[in-house]
């Protein structure tokens, strides 16, 4: 009797395997998904929209971490922590947000050896949320992480521009380098960022995208550390993290503007 | 025969102290309120120790009534129109005594959002509190409906009018002390039944439950922890989430969560860690044992971290 059984398993297993070899190399093909691991409708726009299109290379890589939380309890204050210091010649990293009704977040371009990049966005549903990184040679190297959401983040004003408040604030910079962030070796560093801006969509009634644009780092002599462009999705009063390799020199100058053409230009102490 | 009175006796005072948790039915859209008396006329209806889900009718919320001689004080009408109803039954079947009067202890919605049953009573909240419940009932309902779907039928905010008298006051027979506290939102109310020393605290006090925090501030929470402890009349703490429990073992241990976060939370902003690092450091096993952690600590790192953050970093000076 168990034999049997055992036999007519061997046939069945034998038979779901050929079954399988014949199937899949046509799956493969017709994967609507792209290979995609979060099988997301919208990753094949977004590969032609900001990855270059169908020619490009691009691979998933475990190189590229995306932490998020699992749900966003702030839909308006997503936090998002991409870390890429496993690759060399990194030349552009590129976060985007699938869902969301403005999908590219944030752009920097690391100029000195950054590692990574952390800063709180405004989701509007349930998302993957990836991070796209170049290195030297064109490829793309992505990496990602599915964040739950009630939603909503991108269609309501901030506290700031429910209150008026914001213009008494608009511009401020806060910042502070740190030895001791987690995993660091003791020979990085990480600087934390805040300005002050209202960060508006565009996408509430009434009130027109506003929001921080550009922005560079430069150390005491004057070299670029890294340069960014935010965009829409940026939440409110936004919070950065940039890890680098080595320390930078301080004093550090921050400069940028808003798509309004307001300046900022501060030195960190 | 002794032997066995005896055991009977403890047998009905275990039974006594066993929380009559309710067993909602979402097919027929039935909270199961049960009433348990603590005391002679004074009764707790007890939620779920849990998060928000349509199994549990997003009934995690205490609620509260006592007998007066004068009527009946309902102590805060739980999270929807059906809950508020069904308490109303419940009190009904429960006293012949008529609801004379509905407290607020906060702002949050499940606090009050069973006030249509409640609709032909005075109901009383502290200004703050009223303010509170102005500014947020819209966006309570929207996430209510969508947390807990058919539970939330027909449910519209009916907000408090009513001042509270704060204070030592009298109903019928019973003495009553109402103060106002602060730290879990801007205006926490405790009500103390001074002949029995049970006392309705809110949501200063968590019982084996992560706290929640979406309006809170530690330090005055802290304060009001203080002041809780040192309030020597309390002798049974109805929170409003987690079991009653006797003297101050919730207090103790909302205290020690708090003054851990506020430890952590300090320490690790000092070091750089980002929320996504903070949303991922150790949790003492104490807390991570409570229900709701799972959810409620993200929560809380979404409400607290910003403002240990925002301490460590230095103004920039202009260009």
């Amino acid at each position: 009797m168990q034999a049997a059984n055992s036999m007519r398993c061997r046939l069945q297993c034998l038979a779901l395997g050929l079954l399988a070899a014949l199937t899949l190399p046509a799956a493969a093909q017709s994967d609507p998904f792209e290979g995609d691991p979060f099988k997301s409708h919208q990753w094949s726009e977004i590969k032609k929209d900001f990855l270059g299109g169908r020619s490009s290379r691009v691979v998933f890589d475990e190189r590229v971490q995306v932490k998020g939380p699992a749900f966003a309890e702030d839909a308006m204050n997503v936090p998002v922590q991409v870390e890429f210091g496993a690759l060399a010649d990194v030349e552009r990293v590129l976060v985007v947000v699938d869902r969301n009704p403005i999908r590219k977040v944030l752009e920097l371009q690391p100029v000195a050896r950054a590692t990574g990049v952390s800063f709180r966005f405004k989701l509007e549903q349930a998302s993957a949320v990836r991070a796209a990184v170049r290195t030297r040679n064109g490829q793309w190297h992505v990496g990602g992480t599915w964040v739950d959401s009630a939603g909503g983040g991108c269609t309501v004003s901030g506290g700031t521009r429910a209150d008026g408040s914001w213009t008494q604030t608009l511009g401020q910079v806060s910042a502070r380098m740190f030895s001791t962030a987690p995993g660091a070796d003791a020979a990085a560093a990480r600087l934390r960022l805040r300005i002050m801006h209202p960060m508006d969509t565009g996408l509430v009634g009434g009130i027109p995208a506003f929001y921080l644009a550009r922005l560079s780092v430069r150390d005491a002599g004057g070299a670029e550390l890294l340069r960014l462009q935010t965009f829409e999705p940026v939440s409110e009063n936004p919070v950065f993290s940039f890890d680098f390799a080595r320390a930078p020199k301080g004093p550090l100058r921050i400069a940028g503007t808003d798509n309004n053409g307001n300046r900022i230009d501060t030195v960190v102490p | 025969m002794n032997l066995l009175k005896v055991l009977c006796t403890i047998l009905l005072l275990a039974a006594a102290a066993k929380p009559a948790l309710a067993q909602a039915n979402l097919q027929r859209l039935d909270y199961g309120l049960k009433a348990r008396a603590l005391a002679p006329q004074v009764w707790v209806v007890e939620g779920a120790n849990d998060d928000f889900t349509p199994a549990n009718g997003c009934n995690i919320i205490n609620t509260g009534f006592i007998a007066t001689g004068a009527g009946v004080l309902v102590v805060n009408t739980g999270p929807s129109r059906l809950y508020g109803e069904q308490l109303r039954a419940l009190i009904a079947r429960t006293t012949p005594e008529p609801v004379a009067r509905v407290l607020h202890l906060n702002l949050h919605p499940d606090y009050f959002l069973g006030n249509q049953g409640f609709a032909d009573v005075p109901l009383a909240a502290t200004e703050a509190t009223r303010a509170g419940m102005q500014r947020e009932h819209k966006a309570y309902e929207d996430n209510l409906y969508r947390l807990c779907g058919d539970w939330m039928k027909g449910t519209e905010s009916r907000l408090p009018t009513q001042p509270v008298q704060l204070g030592s006051f009298r109903i019928g027979q019973r003495e009553f002390e109402l103060r106002e506290l602060k730290g879990h939102t801007d205006s926490d109310l405790v009500l103390l039944d001074k002949s029995t020393g049970v006392a309705f605290v809110g949501g200063l006090v968590f019982m084996n439950r992560v706290p929640t925090t979406p309006h809170a501030q530690v330090a005055p929470w802290l304060a009001s922890l203080d002041a809780l402890a040192a309030w020597a009349e309390l002798k049974t703490m109805v929170p409003s989430h987690g079991p009653v429990v006797q003297g101050q073992a919730g207090l103790e241990q909302t205290r020690r969560f708090l003054r851990w976060l506020d430890g952590a939370f300090s320490t690790w902003a000092q070091q750089g860690w980002d929320m996504n690092e903070v949303l991922r450091g150790a949790v003492p096993e104490e807390f991570r044992a409570w229900a709701g952690f799972k959810t409620e600590y993200v929560r809380n790192v979404a409400h607290l971290y910003p403002r240990y953050e925002r301490a460590v970093l230095q103004a920039a000076r202009p260009r």
